[in-house]
Formats: C-alpha cells, structure tokens, sequence
C-alpha cells in the first residue's frame, strides 16, 4: 500500500514531526510504500540543517534525512510555507537574493501541487498536525 | 484505481481564522488544487465556521485580510462550501452572518448560484464517509 | 467502507475528539495519540460522554504515548485496545480513508 504523509507541525514545539516519523518507520518495516512526505505550517522547520538540538535528546532533522536516504523518501517541503518561514535551498537564496541557504540533505523545496499529486497518487493520505 | 479517474478530495476547515495560519494555509491548497481537476468540496464545521463571515476587518492587526478570497472560490470550479448547521447554532450564526458566496453554473446558462450549502451534523458525517481524500487544517 | 479517525488533542483542552465522535459511523475506528490519549482514560469527567458517543467505533490508543503520559493501562476505558505504530499503519491500510482531527 501506498502512504502520503502531511506533517504540519514544527519540531520539539509539538510532537508531530516525531509521530509521522515513526509511523513512516513503522510502515516501511511492514513492506509499505511511502510515496512522499509533504512539510506544511510550521512543519517546513524540521528542513533546516542549522538545528543544534542538546545531544540528549533526539536530532529530528537528521533522523528525517537518515531514513530519506535509507529508503529513498521524498521529503517536501511547501515553498510558500518556507519562504514565509525562512527556508531557502540554494537556487532559491540565490533568486530571492538571501545570503544563505539552509535546507537540509534529502529534503526538497517545492510547491503545494506536490501535496495534492500525493493526495491523488496515494492509497491513503495521512496528516500530522494539531 | 486509474491514473485518469477523478478523486473525491474534501478539505475539513475547523479552524476560525486569524488567531492561527490554517485556514489562510488551507485556502492556499485549495486554490492551487483547484489546477488538478479533482472532484473538491470544502467543509465548514466547529469553529471553521467563522472562517465565512461578513464585515471581517483585519486593519488593525496588521494581518492580511484573506475573507474575500472565499468569494473567488467559485472562478477555480470550487463551487461546494458544506457549512454545518449545529456548529452555526452553536456559536449564535445564521446563514445571514455569512458572506454570500456564490458560482457561476456553466451547465444552466452561466447562472449564479449559491456556493455554501447548509448541512446537518448527520449529513456532514455521510458527506466525510463518502471521500477519498480528507485533507484537514 | 470505514474510516480511521486520529484524534491527537486533550479533550480537556479542545473540541476534536468530541467532534470526531459525532461525526462517526458505525464499525468506524477512531484511534487516539499524542495527547489525545488523555480521552481514552476513565474516571474523568468526559468518560461516560467519550463511552457513550464511541459505542459504536472500535476506540484504540497508542501505547508509545499512552507510556510517556505515564497512564496505566488500568486507568484506561473499558473497550480501548491498544496498539503500536505497526498497529497505527494497519488500522490505516485496512480502513477505506483517514480523517484526522486536527
């Protein structure tokens, strides 16, 4: 079965970037297809690589970009909710003239069609949010 | 199910706006969704329902005022606004305290018709129970 | 043709697990996380409304979140079975969509 995940929540403020995480985990464990995961609101935020979380606790945006490598996920991020949050890519730093980028490895920045794509190409489309 | 058949798709709006980014975020999908010629309905309840309102003025908070974006709903072929009527009597609304929202029906002569169609908790859940995809915000 | 409802916020703080509830048909599952394993407790004010309006649909609750919480097993409501997040994907694989209550 195919899985489209939404997580619309940024990390450590709220929980739900850690259960999408794990709900993507776990349905890979079982032989399912995660066809995308699209970051909405706040929950672009998990895509910059400039988080310096305590070492005690867990690296949320490195866990995202271990298991896209892993198992060749899509990770999305919604542009027009990253460029009023401050998520940039390089070409995009470059175009809007921003001195620097911050995206993070396996995460990619593109529109809110994507969303919709995974709406339809998925079996079922799952949303973490609040 | 084939690539060229048409989803149900239903945004579920339970939030009022302002206070938070869903609802202008959630308006921002289904505009660009509307490109995908999907079969779209959007869905008012609980405190979604104040996301509809007449005489919004956002002026003196600095925020962008995006309740006329509703009234253009219909130029994207997004022409189903179910609004329930529990969660309007809830919070002391009638269907007058709402914005006129309407469609032009190109199957009957262009003419305009009421995007916002008043349901009942009942029809509400039979309307959800009928999708293929619910995205909420 | 059932759904599976998520519902990831205290009923003591806000209005979606009661909304979820009225808005279920029968055989539906209705999985509560995050914080909206607090719903599933019993002894509460909500209990009798929560066993009542889900009467119908199979209530489960994350187990991973029902730990943090610190909630026992013991203190949950007659009827809600836990699961896993091995569970979270079956119950969405094996239901015809997803609502989430956000």
């Amino acid at each position: 079965m195919k899985f489209g995940i939404v997580v619309n929540e940024g990390p450590y403020t709220h929980q739900a970037s850690d259960s999408a995480y794990n709900f993507v985990k776990a349905a890979l464990a079982k032989g399912h297809e995660v066809s995308r995961v699209f970051f909405y609101h706040d929950g672009v935020n998990v895509g910059t690589r400039l988080t310096i979380p305590p070492q005690d606790d867990r690296q949320i945006q490195e866990q995202w970009s271990a298991l896209a490598k892993e198992h060749e996920l899509d990770l999305v991020i919604c542009i027009a909710a990253a460029q009023r949050r401050g998520l940039l890519d390089e070409n995009e730093a470059k175009r809007q003239g921003k001195d620097a980028d911050n995206i993070a490895e396996g995460f990619r920045i593109s529109g809110l069609g994507q969303l919709i794509e995974m709406g339809i190409e998925a079996d079922r489309t799952i949303t973490f949010g609040d | 199910m084939s690539d060229d058949e048409v989803k149900k798709f239903l945004y579920v709006n339970r939030k009022a706006p302002y206070g938070t980014i869903y609802a202008q975020e959630s308006l921002e999908v289904v505009l660009i969704g509307a490109a995908f010629d999907q079969d779209v309905a959007m869905a008012f309840l609980d405190d979604g329902v104040f996301q509809l309102t007449k005489g919004q003025d956002t002026k003196g908070t600095g925020l962008k005022n995006f309740s006329p974006t509703y009234r253009a709903l219909g130029d994207y072929e997004v022409t189903k606004l179910y609004v329930e009527q529990e969660s309007l009597d809830e919070r002391g609304l009638t269907l007058d305290d709402l914005q006129d929202i309407q469609y032009e029906d190109e199957d009957d002569d262009y003419a305009e018709k009421p995007s916002i169609i008043v349901v009942s908790r009942d029809q509400m859940a039979s309307l959800m129970a009928e999708q293929d995809v619910i995205l909420s915000f | 043709m059932a759904t599976l409802h998520t519902v990831n916020r205290s009923p003591f703080q806000d209005q979606a697990l009661l909304s979820c509830l009225r808005h279920v048909k029968k055989g539906d599952s209705v999985l509560l996380f995050e914080d909206g394993v607090y719903g599933a407790m019993s002894g509460t004010a909500l209990s009798d409304t929560v066993a009542e309006l889900g009467a119908d649909v199979s209530v489960y609750a994350l187990d991973a979140d029902v730990a943090a919480r610190g909630i026992d097993s013991a203190r949950l409501l007659e009827g809600v079975a836990l699961v896993d997040y091995a569970g979270f994907v079956d119950l969405a694989a094996n239901t015809e969509r997803t609502q989430n209550w956000l």
